[in-house]
C-alpha cells in the first residue's frame, strides 16, 4: 500500500512528461511535414564547399 | 537532378497549353509581408518527391540574390521562399531551370489548420487519460478492495476531468449545436453517454461503491477521436492537393493609365473604363471590349467551344478566356464582381440552395437510434423501480444500459470506412473533398458529362499526320513551335525530322498564322484564306480541316491539316463501365451539334444536348432530379459550375476552372476518365461496408442490451464488449483495402493506363 504513494505519482509524472513532450513537438511544427522529415535524413549536411 | 526526372511520374499537365511563368508583379501580389522588407512567397511545386529534390531546390534558391531562405514541404509539395527588397528574386525561373514547374496558388488558404491541431491535442489528452485510468481500472478488476479501490477511483476521476473538458468538449459542442437546431446527430448519444457515465461513477466513488465507469467514458472518447481525426486528416489532404493546383483565373492585370504609366492591379480593383494590357498567354480578367490588337481566344473553359475564336478590334471578350496569340489592349466594361465569372458563382449558389439537403446515413441512423436507446434506459429504470423499489439500483442499471449502448461502434462505423475509401481514392489521384460525397455518389443513377475538357482533353490533335508529306510536316512543326495557338501546339508535336530547309525570321500574325522565310521562299502556316493567298489548290487542297489550317509556300498550299479535339484517354472504356454499373449517360455541351454528335457517337453516349447555356444545364439537371433521378455531374468549364452545384454529386478534372474545382465534391488529377467509374465503384463498396458496420453495431447492441437490462453489466464487461465491437467494425472497414488489392491483380487493365499505381506510398 505504501509503495503506491511513490508509484502512482511516478506513473502519472512519466505519463504527463510524455504528453507534454508530444504537445511541445506539435507546437514547434515537427508534425507539419512528415514526408519531408522522413526524406531529409538522407541529405548530407557537411558544409564543405567542394569534395 | 539525376534521380528525379520531375514531372515524369505524375501524368499531370495542368498548365498544358497555358504554361506561362507568373510575372513578378503577380508573385509580389501573392506574397505575404513578414515585417520590415521581408516577404514570403509560397509556391506549389507538384514534382517534388524525394530528398534530392529537397536539397537541389533549397540550395539553388538559397543561393539567389536577396533570398533569405527556402523551405520545401514534401507533404504538401510546396516551397516557401523568404526574400527581401522590392524586386522579386527570380526563383520561379530558377525552379524552371532545375526542371520543376512552379505555380502560385491562393495565399488566403495558407492559414494553419486549427481544427486539426485541436483534434490532435484532444487525441493526445484523451489517450494519456485513457491509458492511466485503464492502468488503475485493471488493478481494481484484479481485486483491489476497500480504501485502495476508493483511492484508485478518486485518482481516475481526477484524471478524467481534463480529458472530458478538453477532448469531450468537441462532442459536447457538436451535440449542443445539433440539439439547439432541433436536429439529432451521432454526437448527442455520445455526449449523453459519456457525461452520465462520469456522473454516476463520481456518485459511486463518493459512496464507496465498487463499480466505476471512468475507463469506459474516457476510452470511448479516445477511440472516437481517433476516427474523427483520421477522417479530418484525409479530407484536409485532399483539399490541400486540390488547392495546390495551378490557379486558372487571372490574379490581376496590367493597367494602362492615362499618363502612360503602367500599374499591376489585383482583379478586385479593376474598374469599368480602365485600359488593360493582356499579353499572349494571359487570361482575360474581366469582361471588356478590345481597343487595340487582334488575337485568338481559347474559350473552352468559358463556353465549351473547342475551336479558338479569332477576335479583333471592337469585339467583346469575356472574363476567363485565355489570350493565345497576340497582345491585346482592352477596355474593361465591368468590374470583376459583375463579370461572367461572378455571374456563374451566383448561378451556382442559387442552384446549390435549391438542391435538397442530403442527410448522411450516420445522422439518419442516430435520429432513430438515440430515442430508442434513451427510451430503453428509461423503461429499464421504471421496470427496476417497480420490481425492487430501490432508487439507487434502478438508476445504476439504467445508466449501465446507456453506457453499454453508447455508440462507440456506431460512431466509428461510418468514418472509419470513409477514411479507408478516401485513402484508396487518394492513391489513385482522386481527391474527395466532402465526407458525404461518397455516400451520395453510391446512389446516383444518371451521369451527365460536359464535352470539352471533360470527355475530351480540350486540346486539338492532328488527325491526318500520316497523309502529309513528312518534309512539309517537319517544316510546319518547326514553324508551329513559335506559337502558342493550340493548333500549332498539336503540329509542333511532330517535329524531329531533319533535312528540311532551314527557316528564319518567324513572325506571328494573331488571328491568321505564322510566317517564316527560308531559302528564298516565304512559308505561311495558318488560315486557308491568308496562307494560300494565290492558290486555288495545292497538293492536297481538298482536305479541309477544322478552321482550314494549311501550310503554304509563296502562297501556294502545300499541305493542309485536319484537327479533332482529342478524347480523354479511356473515355470510351469509362462510359462503358458506367453503363455496366447501371447508369444512364448524358452529355450537355456548349459546343456545336456537329462536334457533339461526333463525340457522342464515338463514345456511345445515349443522349446529348448541344449549344447549351450555363442556366440551361442547370435546368436540365433539375428536370432530371424532378423525375426522381440522382444525378452525377462531371464538368470542367466555368459554364459547368452552376450545373456542378445543382447535381446531387459532382466531379471535376484537375484542369477545371478554379471555381469548378472548388464546387466539385471530387477532383481527379490524372488524365484518364476511368477515375469516374473507379470512384463510383469504391463509393458503392464503401456504402455496402457502412451498412454492414451499422448492422454489426446494432447486433452488438441487441446482444448487450438484455444483459445490461438484467443488471449483469460490470465495468469489465462493458470495457470488453465495447472494445470488441469497435475492433470488429474497424476490421470490417479494412476489408475495403483487401477488395481493391484483389481486383488490381485480377483486372490489370484498370491499372494499366489510367489508375496508375501510387507514386509514393507515405
Amino acid at each position: 500500500m505504501t509503495t503506491l504513494v511513490y508509484l502512482l505519482p511516478v506513473a502519472l509524472f512519466l505519463g504527463g512528461l510524455g504528453l507534454s513532450g508530444f504537445l511541445w513537438a506539435l507546437r514547434s511544427g515537427q508534425y507539419e511535414d512528415l514526408d519531408g522529415a522522413a526524406e531529409r535524413i538522407l541529405i548530407d549536411r557537411d558544409d564543405e564547399p567542394e569534395r | 537532378m539525376s534521380c528525379c526526372a520531375p514531372g515524369a511520374e505524375m501524368a499531370l499537365d495542368v498548365a498544358g497549353a497555358a504554361s506561362v511563368l507568373p510575372s513578378s508583379q503577380e508573385i509580389k501580389l501573392a506574397s505575404r509581408p513578414l515585417g520590415g522588407d521581408l516577404y514570403q512567397t509560397d509556391l506549389s511545386v507538384p514534382a517534388v518527391h524525394c530528398a534530392a529534390c529537397i536539397q537541389t531546390i533549397e540550395t539553388a534558391i538559397g543561393k539567389l540574390n536577396r533570398v533569405e531562405g527556402a523551405r520545401v514541404s514534401l507533404s504538401t509539395k510546396r516551397v516557401s521562399v523568404r526574400w527581401r527588397g522590392d524586386e522579386v528574386p527570380s526563383f520561379v525561373a530558377a525552379l524552371g531551370r532545375l526542371g520543376y514547374q512552379a505555380h502560385l496558388f491562393d495565399p488566403v488558404i495558407d492559414e494553419k489548420d486549427k481544427t486539426l491541431s485541436e483534434l490532435i491535442r484532444a487525441v493526445a489528452v484523451a489517450g494519456f487519460a485513457a491509458g492511466n485510468i485503464m492502468l488503475l481500472s485493471v488493478s481494481v478488476w484484479s481485486g483491489a478492495e476497500g480504501a485502495t479501490r476508493d483511492l484508485f477511483h478518486w485518482i481516475s476521476a481526477l484524471i478524467a476531468i481534463p480529458a472530458l473538458a478538453f477532448a469531450g468538449g468537441i462532442y459536447f459542442r457538436s451535440a449542443w449545436n445539433a440539439l439547439r437546431h432541433g436536429r439529432m446527430n451521432m454526437d448527442v448519444p455520445i455526449a449523453v453517454g459519456v457525461s452520465l457515465a462520469y456522473a454516476i461513477s463520481l456518485y459511486e466513488t463518493i459512496n464507496h461503491g465498487d463499480h466505476a465507469y471512468f475507463d469506459a467514458s474516457v476510452s470511448l472518447l479516445f477511440f472516437l477521436l481517433i476516427g474523427r481525426t483520421l477522417d479530418h486528416v484525409m479530407r484536409e489532404r485532399a483539399r490541400t492537393a486540390v488547392k495546390g493546383l495551378s490557379r486558372l483565373a487571372a490574379r490581376g492585370a496590367m493597367v494602362l493609365r492615362g499618363d502612360g504609366m503602367r500599374d499591376y492591379l489585383p482583379v478586385g480593383e479593376i474598374e469599368p473604363g480602365m485600359q488593360l494590357l493582356i499579353a499572349a498567354g494571359e487570361r482575360i480578367p474581366v469582361d471588356g471590349n478590345i481597343v487595340e490588337g487582334s488575337s485568338d481566344l481559347d474559350c473552352s473553359l468559358v463556353s465549351g467551344e473547342s475551336t479558338p475564336r479569332t477576335v479583333a478590334l471592337g469585339e467583346k471578350v469575356q472574363a476567363g478566356t485565355l489570350n493565345l496569340t497576340g497582345p491585346l489592349t482592352m477596355a474593361a466594361t465591368a468590374a470583376a464582381k459583375d463579370s461572367f465569372l461572378a455571374e456563374m458563382v451566383r448561378l451556382m449558389e442559387a442552384a446549390e440552395g435549391s438542391r435538397t439537403q442530403y442527410r448522411r446515413i450516420a445522422d439518419r441512423v442516430s435520429a432513430l437510434y438515440a430515442p430508442v436507446v434513451h427510451l430503453t434506459a428509461f423503461l429499464t429504470f421504471l421496470g427496476w423501480m417497480a420490481a425492487t423499489g430501490d432508487w439507487h439500483k434502478a438508476t445504476t442499471i439504467a445508466i449501465a444500459v446507456l453506457i453499454i449502448t453508447c455508440p462507440c461502434a456506431l460512431g466509428l462505423a461510418v468514418p472509419i470506412v470513409l477514411v479507408v475509401a478516401a485513402r484508396r481514392l487518394f492513391e489513385s489521384g482522386i481527391m474527395v473533398k466532402d465526407g458525404s460525397a461518397m455516400e451520395r455518389l453510391a446512389s446516383v443513377d444518371t451521369a451527365v458529362f460536359d464535352k470539352t475538357g471533360t470527355l475530351t482533353l480540350g486540346r486539338p490533335h492532328l488527325v491526318n499526320a500520316s497523309s502529309i508529306d513528312p518534309t512539309m510536316l517537319a517544316i510546319a512543326a518547326d514553324m508551329a513551335a513559335h506559337s502558342r495557338h493550340p493548333f500549332s501546339r498539336a503540329i509542333a508535336g511532330f517535329a524531329g525530322f531533319s533535312g528540311q530547309p532551314k527557316l528564319e525570321s518567324f513572325s506571328e500574325y494573331p488571328g491568321f498564322g505564322i510566317e517564316a522565310s527560308g531559302a528564298g521562299n516565304t512559308w505561311r502556316l495558318g488560315r486557308r484564306g491568308w496562307a494560300g493567298w494565290k492558290a486555288r489548290t495545292g497538293g492536297e487542297g481538298k482536305l479541309s480541316g477544322s478552321g482550314g489550317t494549311v501550310l503554304s509556300r509563296n502562297g501556294i498550299i502545300s499541305a493542309s491539316f485536319a484537327f479533332k479535339d482529342a478524347l480523354r484517354p479511356d473515355a470510351k472504356a469509362a462510359i462503358e463501365q458506367l453503363k455496366d454499373a447501371g447508369l444512364s449517360v448524358e452529355m450537355l455541351s456548349g459546343d456545336t451539334a456537329k462536334a457533339c454528335s461526333e463525340v457522342a457517337e464515338t463514345l456511345g453516349v445515349d443522349r446529348f444536348v448541344p449549344a447549351m447555356l450555363p442556366s440551361g444545364k442547370v435546368k436540365q439537371i433539375e428536370t432530371l432530379a424532378k423525375d426522381g433521378h440522382k444525378v452525377l455531374m462531371v464538368g470542367d468549364g466555368l459554364n459547368d459550375t452552376p450545373a456542378l452545384g445543382a447535381a446531387d454529386v459532382s466531379i471535376a478534372p484537375a484542369t477545371a476552372a478554379d471555381i469548378g474545382r472548388n464546387a466539385a465534391d471530387f477532383v481527379f488529377l490524372r488524365e484518364s476518365l476511368l477515375a469516374i467509374p473507379f470512384a463510383l465503384d469504391v463509393s458503392r463498396k464503401a456504402g455496402r461496408l457502412i451498412r454492414q458496420n451499422i448492422a454489426i453495431a446494432i447486433i452488438y447492441n441487441a446482444v448487450a442490451v438484455p444483459i445490461a437490462i438484467l443488471g449483469h453489466v460490470t465495468p469489465l464487461i462493458a470495457a470488453i464488449a465495447m472494445s470488441a465491437s469497435s475492433l470488429l467494425v474497424i476490421g470490417n472497414a479494412l476489408r475495403l483495402h483487401g477488395f481493391a488489392l484483389a481486383e488490381a491483380t485480377s483486372a490489370p487493365s484498370a491499372t494499366r493506363s489510367g489508375i496508375r499505381a501510387p507514386v509514393q506510398q507515405s
